[in-house]
């Protein structure tokens, strides 16, 4: 409620008391706080990570849920990626269309198009687009599996959770992120082809003898490997945020989203890092 | 406070019980200890979370072939104690022996050879929510009878639940069955491997009395059969008199009294008056 009257005996500008400062600065805390919890992230990131790697290196492997991962990471991904794949590579041809043409440099269509799929938009793309669909989906169900107990069953039955849960779906986000590059790519070059094909008739033998004129396997080997740091993102991000998680329903919700954007953002910053790398490495 | 001497326990139960820590171990139990040990030895045991002391200096000893009910309030650390004694938690400091061998410090891996000869019944079942009934149960079973067939798994599996009253549900999903049919399903699932220690953490917590009893029926026989060491936590006083041969009371992080239902009885302990007359 508004006190009318101590407003106005206050006068239009009350004067500042001599012994208040002009200016209140927050406490050392509440800045060091906030950094503190962030190097404890990724403190406790590292020491899950490491956990990780002990328990995939030591027997009993878990081959049968090895296999069900790749499934559910790498087939059932694959049309999602490949959708996206085919729309970049539209994208990029009408783009691409437009700008050479303007510059007379129609004729660099097939390799700009083939060149940027994949070294860069394929990759990235797929990354991404994993991320989104595969962070999501670990982080939620493990978040759901440790709110429920579930996981602490698992380690009741003398099963270690981080070589059951952990271990095989990072192992199969790294190994499935190139492959489903390859399918990323694939399907952008040729989406690439149909529209530039639509607009101008062009064998797809010659769209790919052009695209490909001058590539050697430094141009795909190294970025389309890449992806498997990328893999190795998403999984041990979402596996993390998942098998942290605490408080119910809420706590399942905010792992699910935190797997995704953390992935995605961390993705994106190591994108930046091997990029140079690839072109300091592989000249 | 009455306390059980190990040097009691029976010939039988002290073979049976070093055979289980021979089997179980990583490393050989304290020299002298084997042979004695209880099936479970909770010493000294701290755990707090912030500035809550939830467990402060509490000892237990189980036998094999003997139950013991952990009363108390709620938030008094009763569930604590078991996921310590299972190693889901560490303890502050402090020590608990499972046959004898000392688990606070070992690995995961490590403590994954000691829970093999454990089962543990989670206070809402913990069912795998993705898996049916039957696939429950065989769980262990496929990650430690490796050299049973799936037939063999799914023949145990359903037994297990056939013991536990749960014959003709075995393709049902968790989502699908009542509460107290997922109890029953998570203690088939503990008794998977055949434990010698069996820790039940509030088996009756939220059933209908005739639910409950049926719980505690089951317990009882599953108890004879297998002749396991038992902890149950539970706030039910007369669930604790019916399957338990001793009972313990916690209050304020302590065990204030541990011995037979009629040990609480005569206690002139009034936090043991005042939680019997409640009860």
């Amino acid at each position: 409620m508004i006190d009318r009257e101590s407003i106005a005996a206050a006068g239009p500008n009350p004067p500042l008391s001599s012994s208040e400062p002009a200016v209140v600065f927050p406490p050392a805390s509440a800045v060091l706080a906030p950094i503190g919890k962030f190097f404890e992230w990724f403190g406790e990131l590292g020491i899950f990570f490491w956990q990780v790697v002990r328990a995939a290196v030591t027997p009993p492997f878990e081959f049968r849920e090895f296999i069900r991962q790749l499934d559910e990471i790498g087939s059932k991904s694959l049309p999602l990626v490949a959708l996206a794949g085919a729309a970049v590579g539209v994208v990029l041809s009408l783009e691409a269309r437009y700008s050479l043409t303007r510059f007379g440099a129609k004729s660099l269509l097939p390799a700009a198009i083939v060149f940027s799929v994949i070294h860069e938009t394929g990759p990235i793309i797929t990354g991404l687009v994993v991320s989104g669909r595969v962070g999501a989906g670990i982080g939620a169900e493990l978040a759901s599996m440790k709110v429920t107990e579930q996981i602490d069953a698992i380690e009741a039955s003398a099963v270690n959770p981080y070589r059951l849960l952990a271990a095989t779906r990072i192992l199969a986000c790294i190994l499935m992120l190139p492959l489903l590059t390859l399918a990323g790519d694939a399907c952008g070059v040729f989406m690439g082809w149909v529209t530039q094909a639509l607009a101008e008739p062009l064998s797809f033998h010659q769209f790919i003898n052009a695209g490909f004129k001058g590539a050697d396997f430094n141009d795909f080997l190294p970025p389309t490997f890449k992806t498997t740091v990328f893999g190795l993102i998403i999984g041990l991000v979402a596996c993390f945020q998942g098998m942290q998680t605490e408080g119910g329903a809420e706590g399942v919700g905010r792992a699910a989203t935190s797997s995704v954007v953390l992935s995605s953002l961390f993705v994106i910053l190591a994108d930046v890092v091997l990029v140079k790398f690839i072109l300091i490495v592989f000249p | 406070m009455l306390k059980v001497d190990p040097v009691t326990t029976s010939l039988t139960t002290r073979e049976e019980s070093m055979d289980a820590a021979q089997q179980i171990a990583t490393q050989p139990p304290t020299a002298g200890e084997g042979e004695n040990a209880p099936a479970v030895a909770v010493e000294d045991l701290h755990k707090s979370f912030g500035t809550q002391n939830v467990l402060n200096g509490v000892s237990l000893n189980v036998n094999r072939g003997e139950t013991l009910a952990v009363l108390g309030r709620s938030g008094t650390g009763k569930s604590v104690l078991l996921r310590i004694i299972i190693g889901l938690q560490k303890p502050d400091s402090g020590s608990v022996r499972i046959h004898g061998q000392e688990i606070t410090g070992l690995s995961l891996d490590q403590l994954g050879e000691i829970r093999k000869k454990m089962g543990f019944l989670f206070q809402h079942a913990a069912l795998y929510d993705s898996l049916t009934v039957e696939q429950n149960v065989a769980f262990p079973l496929q990650h430690h009878k490796k050299e049973m067939s799936k037939s063999e798994q799914s023949d145990r599996a359903r037994h297990l639940l056939a013991e536990v009253g749960m014959d003709g549900h075995f393709e049902k999903m968790p989502s699908d069955i009542s509460g107290g049919m997922q109890k029953r399903v998570g203690l088939a699932r503990a008794l998977a491997l055949d434990p010698d220690v069996l820790l039940l953490d509030e088996p009756t917590a939220g059933l209908d009395p005739i639910s409950s009893a049926e719980i505690d029926e089951l317990i009882l026989k599953l108890q004879k059969e297998h002749h396991m060491a038992s902890i149950v936590v539970t706030h039910d006083l007369h669930s604790a008199k019916t399957i338990a041969d001793r009972l313990a009371l916690l209050d304020k992080a302590k065990v204030v009294i541990e011995g037979s239902f009629e040990d609480l009885q005569k206690s002139d302990i009034e936090f043991v008056k005042e939680f019997l007359k409640h009860s």
